[in-house]
Order: structure tokens, then C-alpha cells, then sequence
């Protein structure tokens, strides 16, 4: 596809009135071209996982790259999530900026005390005298028959930490500018991807793109509702306000990209607009990150409500493997209409 | 192998008998028909999702012939559809389990495949993710010391499973305590695209055993007696009270990891027709030809299977799925959480 001269997306660092060129790109593609490009960038910049190397990582992701910067830099581990993270941290505190790819994020039980104990929490620790420039990459989610032990959605874990940021982008755009963001930042960031998003396509700028950690995205304007979400269910929130807007409701859906740090202020401005607030997230709804967000629009923006805010999430059970039961545990197109009509008619 | 000399017969010296032989043979011969079987349905898209054991037949069937069903305790991984049809598990189990059926005795079509379950042969349920049988199998073995029983534990992991903290720290667990368990490792030289030098810098698992002070034997995983064998030799040190052994089995997977990997980009064709010259189906048929058993009835063996395998295929696909209904069943006993919330 040959390049097309666009409008950059409003969160480009450029500002407003730049344009940059865009490529149509997979999320998986936008995320590879993340990491060639901050490795082309900085030397510091190392991978390691299971599998990334010539088999270039279970979702593509590292595909190419051990060529182009060699087993150094592209660093095929055993299957050890504590010691590649582990390994990962100690590079990164004596000056390295790593990214540890966890295949799924199921797994990151096995590092967590590399993630909470250890990264987290190292900067506070050593009294402002170390960093933890890491970023651990992952994918969750449902939705491709790989059942109980490597679908689920496990943000809220990393958010209840301290001392983490944690990342979830919906498109092949945000993906590489928020991955190059984590990339430079100083502290550790948990990077979530989801394994339903990798296929999916998108116009993505071409060389550098930065999208800063902590600003949230409408993704599409509206005045009667708002839905904040992420990761895959931006892609899902936005076919319901589609199909919302047929009905005469007009939806606002605000990607909030990074959980950590949250952008309070464009979810209140947006919440206090339509004044009704529905969080969705595919995450099972039980101490889930929607209740932070649901207390956060109650605490500071109650009374500008028309309703209380609403969540719409996961069913308190483990991800099942058939799929006419996979399908009935995390919000689907049809029950995010059903939520925001309800919400609207109060 | 099998020059005929008037020296026993392998088997014999093992304790076997020919019908063990034949039913080792049958069990690596529906193994690896059901493997390229299932292989083919997912290519034509019938299977979502399967993961295949050909190459590991002797590996697991050899080994699982030393197991006393139902009184020892087993704790396989994915790749074992060998080990979970010599305790008992059936092709249309198989079948059940990729079609993700209501009766799938594995999960009821919650699980993925191959994570096979047998309250009846005490087989305990898989997980998916690598290592996480072994300090569980260590704990089974440490009741077992407890209560004083006869019983061991026959836990199977991949090569690529021996790098996980789990697996070092339960044969260091068994290996202090003495615990009646067999780690028995499949090599299959590879962990999806890792190769074993890239997993560890010993060339065999077994040497591993030395850090622990506990034997570790090799197999020839392209036998099944000498698999048989070599296991059987952990198990008598094991029920004799002795402790833990790392039985390490060299064989070769032939197929992709799963039915999601292209394993091209990782590995040669030349590897796999050096493994399939000797491979332990067909040593598997010659030993019993060379042992008198006629040709026409290994024939009729393989014909049965085949009728077998397809007859699976049809009650499966028409088997009950799990009905959205049952959604919230065993995520908590029958009970749920007293005054808890559901969702
Ligand atoms: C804790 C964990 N890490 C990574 C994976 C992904 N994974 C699944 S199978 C596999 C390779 C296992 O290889 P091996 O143990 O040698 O067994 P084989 O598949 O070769 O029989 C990997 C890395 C996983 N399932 N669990």
C-alpha cells in the first residue's frame, strides 16, 4: 500500500496542525515497527522473551528483528518468566532499557515478584538513586479458544502496584506510539496488548511516532453517552455507538490507552458533557480497573450525573474453551448498546 | 534390533508378556493415527485447535505401561495423548476434548485439549502453562510418604519444562525428602523454536539429576522397551523407598509445536526424516513381526483402529456442547460464596 498523506491522530506530539505520513499497518506490524525503530534509535534498547527470535514471537510481534540486531540484542531466553524478568531488571537498573516479552499475560503470575517486589518498587527503594527503564510486554484477553490459562484480562493486578504504568492500546497507531513511549520512559511499564487486536489494521504514521503515557483518546464525539474503555473493547464500544447513533444516541467513546497514568480530566470533561458514564471492560467486573473509574467519575463529577455510572464487564469466572461459553463471559457489541440504552433512559 | 538369537525375547526379560507387547504396539499405532487424523481435520477445518504426539509414542506409552492405573498417580502435560490412552482414555475422549464437547471427561469442554483428567485413573488435570505439574507432583508423592502407601508419581514434562524454577525446585523437594516420584522428560530436542542448547547448557536433562544427587537415566525414545525398561528401573527405586529419578527420554516431535506453529521457520526437514528412519511405531511393528506375531493381524490392528478413529469422530461431533446455562458452574462449589457477588 503506498504511503498517504493524513492528518496525524490528535495525540501526535507533532501538534495539531502537523501531518505525517501513515502507513496502513497491523497492530503486530505497528508494534514491530516500534521496536526496530527505538533499536535502531538506541543501543541501550534490548528484547528478550520465549520464541522471539527466529520464529520471531508467538503473535509475530519480533518478527525480523534478530536479523537486524543480532542474539544480543534479540535475546531468545529459556522458559523462565522470573529469570527473563529478573534478568530484564537487572539490566535495566545498571543502565540497559529493556523489553521482557511475557507470551501471555497468564504467565506474568510466574515473575510477579520480579514485577511488584522488585521493579515497582526500586526507584522508591534506593531513595531516587535507581530506575527501572523496563517494559514488560504482554497480551490477555479472549475471544481465540486458547481457554482458562491464556486469555485473561489481568490489568487491574498491575494497577493496584505502586511504582508500575500500565499501557493497553486499541489501535495499530497507539500501539507503536505508545510502545516507543514506554520504551523511553524511566520507570516500568506493564505493556498489555490483546491477542485479538494483532490482525487488526490501521493507518499508522511511519518513522518516529510518540503517544504519551496518560492521555486518553475519543476516539468518537458524542453528547448522550459516554463509554470509557480500552484495549479491544474500544474496537467493540465503537461498532455500538455506530449502531447506538441508529437509534438516536449519540455516544462518546474515550480510549483511555493508559490505565497509569490515568487521564482524569479528559473522562470527567467528557463525563461531564453527556453526563452519563458507562465503563467497559472485558476483565471480570469484580475489583476490575472500571470500579476505580466509576468511583472516580461518582467522587468528582456526581453532580454533573444524570445516572450513576455503569460498568459492563466480564463474568466472575475463568475464561471457559468452548466457544458458545467464551462468548457469554465479556461484553459483546450487542450487551454494550443494551447498557448505554439503559443508561440514557435512565 | 531383534536378531534372533536363543536368548529371551526383550520383552520376556522385562517381565512382558507378548500381549504387553501387542498392546504397547497398539497403543503408539492409535497415537499416531489419531495424531495425523487430528491434524488433518484442523487443516480442513474441522478442529479449531490440536496439539499432536507423533514421534513421542514410544516415549509415552513405553513409560506408561509401567504405571499401575487407578493405584499410581500421574501428572502428564499436553503432549501425552500416549500416556492418557494407555490409562484408559479413548479416541472419542480425544475427540470430545478438541471438539470442546459437554462430555469431554476432561473439562466438559472448559479446558483446552490434551489437558487430559481421570479421577478413575488418577490422572490429575494438566495446566497449560509449562512446569506448574512438578511441585504439584512432588506434593502427591509427599502425601503419599505421609500416608504411609506403595503408590508413586509418574509426572512428564517437555525438555523446554526443565528451565522453570518449578521444575528445579520439586527435584530438589523430592531429592530431600525422598519422595516417590519419576520425572519422566520427553526431549524432543526442541521447545517450540528453542532448541535444547538454548534451554540449557548440559547436553542431556538427565545430567541435570547430578545437581540433586539423584539418578538420571536416558531412554532411547525410539524404543518403547527401553523406554518401558529404564522407567521401570526409576519405579522399583521409587516403591522401594529410595527417592526421585529423572528418566529423560530422546525422541523427536514431527509436527508443528501445535496446530497454530509453522515450524519451518525454525527447523529443518532433514532433522525429521533422520528421526522418522527409526521411527518407534515401525521398530514398534518389526519387533512383533520378528517375534512371530503374523503380519495379517497387525493389518487387522490397523484397519480396527481406523474404524475406530472415524466412529469417534462421528459421536463426538454430534455429542452436546455446554450450554450457555451452565456458564457459572464449578467456578466455586455448589454453594458459591456465602452472601458473594457473582459478577
Ligand atoms: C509458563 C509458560 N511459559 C511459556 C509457555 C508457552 N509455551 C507453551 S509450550 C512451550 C514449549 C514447551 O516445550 P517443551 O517443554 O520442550 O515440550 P514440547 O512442547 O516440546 O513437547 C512454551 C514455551 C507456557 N505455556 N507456559
Amino acid at each position: 500500500m503506498p504511503p498517504t498523506r493524513v492528518p496525524s491522530s490528535p495525540a501526535a506530539v507533532l501538534g495539531p496542525a502537523a501531518v505525517q505520513e501513515t502507513r496502513e499497518m497491523f497492530y503486530a506490524e505497528a508494534l514491530n515497527d516500534a521496536l526496530r525503530l527505538e533499536m535502531q534509535r538506541d543501543p541501550r534498547v534490548i528484547v528478550l522473551g520465549e520464541d522471539i527470535a527466529e520464529h520471531g514471537g508467538a503473535f509475530q510481534v519480533t518478527a525480523g528483528l534478530l536479523a537486524e540486531f543480532g542474539p544480543d540484542r534479540i535475546r531468545q531466553t529459556p522458559i523462565s518468566e522470573i529469570g527473563l524478568v529478573g534478568t530484564a531488571v537487572g539490566a535495566a537498573l545498571t543502565g540497559l532499557r529493556p523489553v521482557a516479552e511475557l507470551m501471555y499475560i497468564d504467565f506474568s503470575g510466574l515473575a510477579i515478584d520480579q514485577i511488584v517486589n522488585q521493579a515497582a518498587q526500586n526507584r522508591f527503594m534506593f531513595g531516587g538513586q535507581a530506575r527501572v527503564p523496563l517494559v514488560v510486554r504482554t497480551q490477555g484477553g479472549s475471544g481465540r479458544g486458547n481457554a482458562a490459562q491464556h486469555s485473561k484480562s489481568l490489568e487491574a493486578w498491575f494497577t493496584h502496584v505502586a511504582g508500575l504504568k500500565v499501557v493497553m492500546p486499541s489501535t495499530p497507531a497507539d500501539a507503536k506510539g505508545l510502545l516507543a513511549a514506554a520504551i523511553r520512559d524511566d520507570d516500568p511499564v506493564m505493556f498489555i496488548e490483546h491477542k485479538l487486536l494483532y490482525r487488526t489494521k490501521g493507518a499508522v504514521p511511519t518513522g518516529e511516532h510518540l503517544v504519551p503515557l496518560g492521555r486518553a483518546d475519543v476516539k468518537r464525539e458524542g453528547t448522550d453517552v459516554t463509554i470509557v474503555t480500552w484495549s479491544r473493547d474500544v474496537l467493540l464500544s465503537l461498532e455500538a455507538a455506530a449502531k447506538l447513533a441508529d437509534l438516536g444516541i449519540a455516544a462518546e467513546v474515550v480510549d483511555v490507552r493508559s490505565l497509569v497514568p490515568l487521564d482524569k480530566e479528559k473522562i470527567l470533561s467528557s463525563v461531564r458533557k453527556t453526563r452519563r458514564c458507562l465503563v467497559v471492560h472485558e476483565a471480570i467486573k469484580r475489583g476490575g480497573y472500571g470500579a476505580e473509574i466509576a468511583a472516580i467519575v461518582a467522587e468528582e463529577a456526581f453532580d454533573d450525573l444524570d445516572a450513576p455510572p455503569r460498568r459492563l464487564a466480564g463474568v466472575d469466572t475463568p475464561i471457559p474453551y468452548a466457544q458458545p461459553l467464551e462468548l457469554g463471559v465479556v461484553p459483546q457489541v450487542a450487551d454494550i448498546v443494551k447498557a448505554a440504552r439503559e443508561l440514557v433512559a435512565g | 534390533m531383534a536378531i534372533k538369537t536363543d536368548q529371551k525375547p526383550r520383552h520376556t526379560a522385562l517381565g512382558l508378556t507378548l500381549d504387553d507387547a501387542k498392546g504397547m504396539y497398539r497403543a503408539m499405532l492409535l497415537t499416531r493415527m489419531l495424531g495425523e487424523r487430528m491434524m488433518q481435520m484442523n487443516r480442513m477445518g474441522r478442529a479449531a485447535f490440536v496439539g499432536v504426539a507423533d514421534g513421542h509414542e514410544a516415549a509415552e506409552v513405553g513409560s506408561a505401561w509401567v504405571i499401575t492405573r487407578g493405584h499410581d498417580w500421574v501428572h502428564p502435560y499436553y503432549r501425552d495423548v500416549g500416556v492418557a490412552l494407555v490409562l484408559g482414555q479413548t479416541a472419542k475422549d480425544q475427540f470430545l476434548g478438541v471438539f470442546a464437547k459437554a462430555t469431554d471427561p476432561n473439562s466438559g469442554g472448559r479446558q483446552v485439549v490434551n489437558q487430559f483428567s481421570s479421577p478413575e485413573a488418577n490422572i490429575v488435570t494438566g495446566s497449560v502453562c509449562i512446569a506448574t505439574q512438578f511441585p504439584q507432583a512432588a506434593g502427591i508423592a509427599l502425601a503419599i510418604k505421609i500416608r504411609k502407601e506403595d503408590r508413586v508419581v509418574f509426572t512428564y514434562g517437555g525438555d523446554g519444562s526443565t528451565s522453570p524454577g518449578d521444575f528445579h525446585e520439586a527435584v530438589n523437594f523430592a531429592a530431600i525428602h525422598k519422595l516417590p516420584v519419576i520425572f519422566v522428560i520427553e526431549n524432543n530436542l526442541f521447545a517450540i523454536s528453542t532448541p535444547t542448547s538454548k534451554q540449557m547448557s548440559v547436553p542431556n536433562v538427565a545430567d541435570r539429576a547430578a545437581g540433586y544427587g539423584i539418578p538420571g537415566l536416558i531412554a532411547d525414545g525410539t524404543d518403547v522397551l527401553d523406554v518401558y525398561a529404564k522407567t521401570k528401573e526409576a519405579a522399583d527405586r521409587a516403591r522401594r523407598g529410595e527417592g526421585p529419578s529423572i528418566v529423560e527420554v530422546k525422541c523427536y516431535r514431527y509436527q508443528p509445536h501445535s496446530s497454530d506453529d509453522d515450524d519451518s521457520r525454525y527447523r529443518s526437514k532433514d532433522l525429521l526424516k533422520e528421526w522418522q528412519a527409526k521411527d518407534p511405531v515401525d521398530k514398534g511393528r518389526d519387533y512383533l513381526l520378528s517375534e512371530g506375531v503374523p503380519q495379517p493381524e497387525l493389518e487387522a490392528m490397523r484397519a480396527e483402529i481406523a474404524a475406530e478413529i472415524e466412529r469417534s469422530i462421528d459421536e463426538a461431533e454430534s455429542a452436546p456442547d455446554p450450554r450457555a446455562e451452565d456458564l457459572l458452574e464449578h467456578v466455586y462449589a455448589k454453594e458459591g460464596i456465602p452472601g458473594g457477588t457473582r459478577a
